[in-house]
């Protein structure tokens, strides 16, 4: 693996108010790496990827994508560097007046004009397939249940081939069968298209099925960094009590 | 109280930024054509049937209303340019936009809030879509140019509602009536009511887009978006209004 990191988060603050929840993040993913960031709700992890991707302006702190400081971008420039990360959102956020197909294909038409209907429906389709669900592309999201919505705001993800995905809690929310496939689904785009995957959970079988490397998030700082079995054997107690009920 | 007045002057200076952004971006391309077609759709045809109704009902009951006092005056044959004069000049476009008011502002309201509180909005922005582009601008301008059309087919049903009331208790031929309407009318009337509407329209779609875009919190929050819109928009359509009065006033 290159020791070329493909983010690279420094001294990262972000606030509201006077709620201070993020006080000097520090963590770099390299490229092909997937990493977890594991820490309780309303720790800030969200934050910190809306942060990444620009949804949120940043405090403080050096933000880098593919060696870019996406803090100091212009809206164009940053939307260039969005194309090539992939974002998906907690509860799916899918275009609920739009069919899965509309769904796909919106991003998609938006960004490549030149491609034909046919050459749109196969990408769709293709993408659909990743996730096991062809049969849904008619659908509503309405008439989508909780896992399903996850895979096709996956689908939808994977279709402008992104080299980054950010997972906002993949896993939140379904039964622990269900949760598992995602994992599952998820490890395998992870090797079928070598992309970098920042990954945030507090699901814990999830951070052991797809990461590589987990880090921990406490008090608005990284409290903790290192490899399942290492954090698993951590001597900080409060470390220990996330792995409690692997 | 001086924290009141920061908060609205922060309020105002929101809304004005929002305002700007709109312009910003109506002439940089690419224009989102498809999907200004389909707001169209959505805002102007889908108000046809309750626009068409509220007008000629308008026309009626104020041609039976104010035939009592036109006789005793008997000034009856009045009657049909009176009623088409305050239809058009006054009646029609604010009972119309506070109609749109209520139908377009609240559903445009609904609809942005909830895609902002369900992260839809965040996710058209990370895939590199500019949400303002794509719902704003296209929202606020088929509100614009479909307001004013809305209004004039208040006016003409209006009219055609006025005829009707005008016999219930005399008789008069369509053609006869509409001449009379006609010879009534005034270039002047008819310009500044038009013009006004477009402003209607205007804060219609913008106020409803900003309370969408702003609301915050949980699905709460998407009701009182699109509460907020529509009494906003009524508002502002009876300060524009009364703006629009005082400078054709200065004209004439
Ligand atoms: N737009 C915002 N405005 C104000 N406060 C916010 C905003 N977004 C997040 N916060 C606050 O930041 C803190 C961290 O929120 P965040 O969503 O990052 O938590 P999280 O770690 O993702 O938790 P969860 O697992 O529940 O998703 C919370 O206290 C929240 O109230
Ligand atoms: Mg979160």
């Amino acid at each position: 693996m290159s020791e070329q990191p493909i983010i690279s988060i420094k001294n990262l603050h972000k606030s509201f108010g006077k709620n201070k929840v993020l006080r000097g993040i520090n963590l770099t993913v390299n490229k092909g790496e997937d990493l977890v960031i594991l820490g309780r709700s309303g720790s800030g992890k969200s934050v910190t990827i809306e942060c990444l991707v620009g949804l949120l302006e940043a405090d403080k702190g050096k933000i880098e994508v593919f060696g870019i400081d996406v803090t100091k971008l212009n809206y164009k420039e940053l939307n260039k560097i969005r194309l090539r990360i992939g974002f998906m959102f907690q509860n799916g956020a899918l275009y609920d007046s739009m069919s899965v197909r509309e769904n796909l294909a919106f991003t998609l038409k938006h960004h490549t004009k030149h491609l034909s209907e046919d050459e749109v429906e196969k990408q769709i389709n293709e993408a659909l397939e990743n996730v096991g669900l062809k049969e849904a592309i008619d659908k509503m999201p309405t008439e989508l249940s909780g896992g399903m919505i996850k895979r096709i705001g996956l689908a939808r993800t994977l279709i402008i081939k992104p080299e980054i995905i950010l997972y906002d809690e993949p896993t939140a929310g379904l039964d622990t069968i269900t949760a598992k496939e995602i994992s599952e689904l998820i490890l395998s785009v992870q090797n079928k298209y070598k992309t970098t995957a920042l990954i945030i959970t507090h699901d814990i079988t999830c951070a052991k099925m797809t990461g590589n490397r987990i880090m921990i998030l406490k008090d608005g700082l990284i409290h903790a960094e290192g490899t399942f079995n290492e954090l698993k054997n951590s001597i900080d107690d409060w470390v220990r009590s996330f792995f409690e009920y692997e | 109280m001086i924290a009141f007045i920061k908060k609205q002057l922060t309020q105002a200076g929101k809304f004005s930024r929002f305002i700007g952004r709109f312009f910003r971006e109506l002439f940089v391309p690419p224009f989102q054509f498809n999907e200004f077609i389909r707001q169209c759709y959505t805002i102007g045809y889908k108000s046809l049937p309750l626009v068409g109704i509220t007008g000629f009902i308008m026309g009626l009951v104020l041609t039976i209303q104010s035939r009592p006092t036109m006789t005793k005056f008997g000034a009856e044959s009045w009657l049909p340019g009176m009623v088409s004069l305050s239809l058009i000049r006054e009646i029609a476009p604010v009972i119309t936009a506070l109609i749109c008011a209520g139908k377009i502002a609240s559903g445009i309201g609904a609809e942005l809030g909830s895609m902002k509180v369900t992260s839809q909005l965040n996710a058209m922005e990370v895939s590199a879509i500019n949400p303002y582009k794509y719902l704003v601008v296209t929202r606020v301008l088929a509100s614009t140019l479909m307001v004013p059309l809305l209004v004039i087919l208040a006016d003409l049903v209006g009219i055609y509602g006025g005829y009707i009331g005008y016999n219930v208790h005399s008789s008069i031929g369509l053609l006869r009536y509409f001449s009379e309407v006609i010879e009534n009318l005034d270039f002047l009337d008819i310009i500044p009511a038009t013009i006004k509407t477009f402003f209607f329209g205007f804060f219609i779609g913008v106020i409803g887009c900003y309370k969408g875009f702003n609301a915050s919190g949980g699905t709460a929050s998407v009701g009182r978006a699109a509460n907020s819109a529509v009494v906003t928009a009524s508002l502002s359509i009876f300060v524009v209004d009364m703006l629009a009065v005082q400078i054709t006033d200065l004209f004439y």
